[in-house]
């Protein structure tokens, strides 16, 4: 990929982790880890992929993006106002009483957000729904939906990886998000869902395994899937949880709290020197 | 009663869906009992509009909810047992929550499920969905009933949940000339000494009961409360004013469905004596459903036997 784009998407995903940082110190809680695993395939998403509108959130045939993994909403709520849904300053008052942004997405007050989502397994079954609406009515609109590796322990997941092959959904595309650590401990040590391409190629799905950090490589697991024409894509990335600060990467008890004032502060100087890095190139 | 009509209120809901066929707009889905549920007979009229998920009902409810969210009106069948009890967080969370144009066709509901016995008699599913903010709840006494809930159904906005039965009962409406609105109830005998409120199959009991009383010289006024949320709160506060006693009568629990519902509205406005027929804190049993609903009190006998007991308590 080019330098300038290259620059441009490594600003943005910085950006949406400044986001993260905001929102959830604002909040005096949420969820940072996963939030920060997933900045560079919104902000890749949000800038690149995704045919939205921001003037226009309920455009009939945009592409549809789902949440799946809803605890995540502070990095989704840093990609829209990125994207200009709604204005950056919503995100200070990120689960506040009579706040537009809920603790997880809502699709009825948040433009931009496609579904309501936060319990667990739900929101890819939904993702398959709007892929469904869009073959029923010979539209070419995408659905995309992210989950956690955790999530996919919920049986729902497979339910609905099941029926979107069997009705060749190509225009489904589900992103795990394998960061490897959930509330309780590592994937390994809670109840482990390894491997899991071979998963979802048991469940007769396209499979791209990418690094979730390298803009290369999620450029291409989307073009892949955008080029798969009779089953649907899960691209399954690793990923390191509290991904761009660095006392909350790879912790575990970084799942779901928010920075105090002091961790705020430091998190905040890392991601705005990482960001004049970027912009001096 | 030779020339007595019996058909089952998920015929009714076939009936409806049949009706809507020509909606393009319109997406039935089921959970491997299309024959049972008759959304069968939707799939067969228009299969291209017809999804069957397998027996995965969470699955379905919420890829009704994605369907819904892309302007479809969807109505996902199953049993109510799977439909409101084993999917109930997918309904809230994934229907309810962003009040999505889903309609729920649960069949089966209730004891008449007969001889499959307690894992399939629902008698819970009332008072689980009328919890749900904004759920339209809708239990219809036949199959015209049944049919024209269905269409209104199709015309409004939001989540409805419709619930059928199973058994044949008799049809008490004439299609040309009933009229059905959502949350108004409909006063089927005037009296003026208690008030039976019957849903469901129980209305017809409800009927029989009021020619029972009238031996007793009792009037009863029957109403057939069809839609359960919204409630008709000023037929049931009517009620209450003019007959000075209630009886309610559902084949469901008598914890959280239409007993409960009507409760809550005399107890806030004009408390007067409300006596529940329905099914004990129980769970059901196998049999067939004409035994089984005299054995849980499901009977125009035992809705005389309150409205008697009622009269009396009358202040």
């Amino acid at each position: 990929m080019e330098a300038t784009r290259l620059q441009k998407l490594s600003a943005a995903a910085t950006r949406i982790r400044m986001a993260v940082v905001e929102g959830t110190f604002r909040a005096k809680s949420g969820h940072p880890g996963g939030s920060l695993s997933i900045a560079d395939m919104l902000a890749y998403l949000y800038t690149e992929e995704l045919r939205i509108d921001p003037k226009n959130p309920n455009w009939a045939d945009r592409d549809r993006f789902v949440m799946s993994k809803g605890h995540c909403a502070p990095a989704l709520y840093g990609a829209l106002a990125l994207r200009g849904f709604f204005p950056e300053e919503e995100i200070k008052s990120l689960r506040h009483i009579g706040a537009m942004l809920q603790g997880h997405p809502c699709m009825t007050t948040t433009p931009g957000v496609d579904m309501s989502t936060g319990s667990l397994g739900q929101g890819v079954s939904t993702a398959v729904g709007m892929a469904l609406a869009a073959k029923l009515d010979g539209k070419d609109y995408r659905a995309y939906a992210i989950l956690g590796d955790g999530e996919i322990q919920e049986g729902q997941v497979w339910e609905a990886a099941m029926f979107a092959a069997h009705k060749k959904l190509s225009n489904l595309c589900v992103i795990v998000d394998n960061n490897d650590l959930q509330i309780d401990g590592t994937m390994d040590e809670v109840n482990s869902p390894y491997p899991i391409p071979e998963k979802f190629v048991a469940f007769g799905f396209n499979v791209v395994e990418i690094d979730g950090h390298d803009f290369d490589e999620i450029e291409a697991a989307l073009s892949a899937a955008r080029a798969c024409t009779d089953k649907p894509t899960a691209i399954v990335m690793k990923t390191v949880k509290g991904k761009g600060v660095s006392f909350m990467e790879n912790q575990v008890g970084w799942h779901g709290k928010g920075p105090n004032a002091e961790e705020y502060e430091t998190a905040m100087q890392e991601l705005r020197a990482a960001l004049a890095a970027i912009e001096e190139g | 009663m030779a020339d007595v009509i019996k058909k089952a209120t998920r015929d009714g809901y076939g009936d409806g869906l049949l009706a809507l066929v020509e909606d393009k707009n319109v997406v039935v889905m089921d959970a491997d009992l299309a024959a049972a549920t008759k959304t069968g007979v939707f799939k067969k009229a228009c299969p291209e509009r017809f999804f069957d998920c397998g027996i995965a009902e969470g699955n379905m409810m919420s890829i009704a909810a994605g369907l819904a969210s892309a302007g479809k009106t969807v109505f996902a069948s199953s049993f109510a047992m799977f439909a409101a009890g084993r999917a109930f967080e997918q309904v809230r969370n994934s229907i309810g929550y962003p009040h999505l144009n889903v309609k729920i066709g649960a069949t089966h509901g209730g004891i008449s499920v007969g001889e499959d016995g307690a894992t399939h008699q629902c008698n819970e599913d009332i008072a689980l969905m009328r919890t749900i903010p904004g759920m339209t709840v809708i239990n219809p006494a036949d199959a015209v009933e049944a049919k024209l809930a269905v269409i209104a159904a199709a015309k409004t906005d939001g989540p409805v949940y419709l619930r059928f039965g199973r058994l044949a009962v008799p049809v008490i409406f004439d299609e040309a000339t009933y009229k059905f609105e959502i949350g108004k109830s409909v006063r089927l005998t005037e009296g003026g000494d208690v008030t039976i409120i019957a849903t469901g199959l129980m209305v017809n009991e409800a009927l029989i009961a009021a020619e029972q009383l009238k031996a007793d010289g009792i009037a009863a006024r029957v109403i057939n409360m069809a839609t359960i949320k919204p409630l008709d709160r000023e037929a049931v506060i009517a009620a209450a004013q003019e007959t000075g006693a209630i009886v309610t009568a559902e084949e469901h629990s008598v914890i959280g469905g239409l007993g409960s519902a009507v409760a809550d509205v005399v107890c806030e406005t004009l408390p007067v004596p409300v006596l529940r027929v329905g099914v004990e804190d129980a769970f059901g049993k196998s049999g067939p459903a004409v035994d089984l609903l005299p054995l849980y009190g499901l009977c125009a006998a035992n809705i005389a036997a309150k409205a008697r007991e009622a009269v009396s308590r009358k202040a």
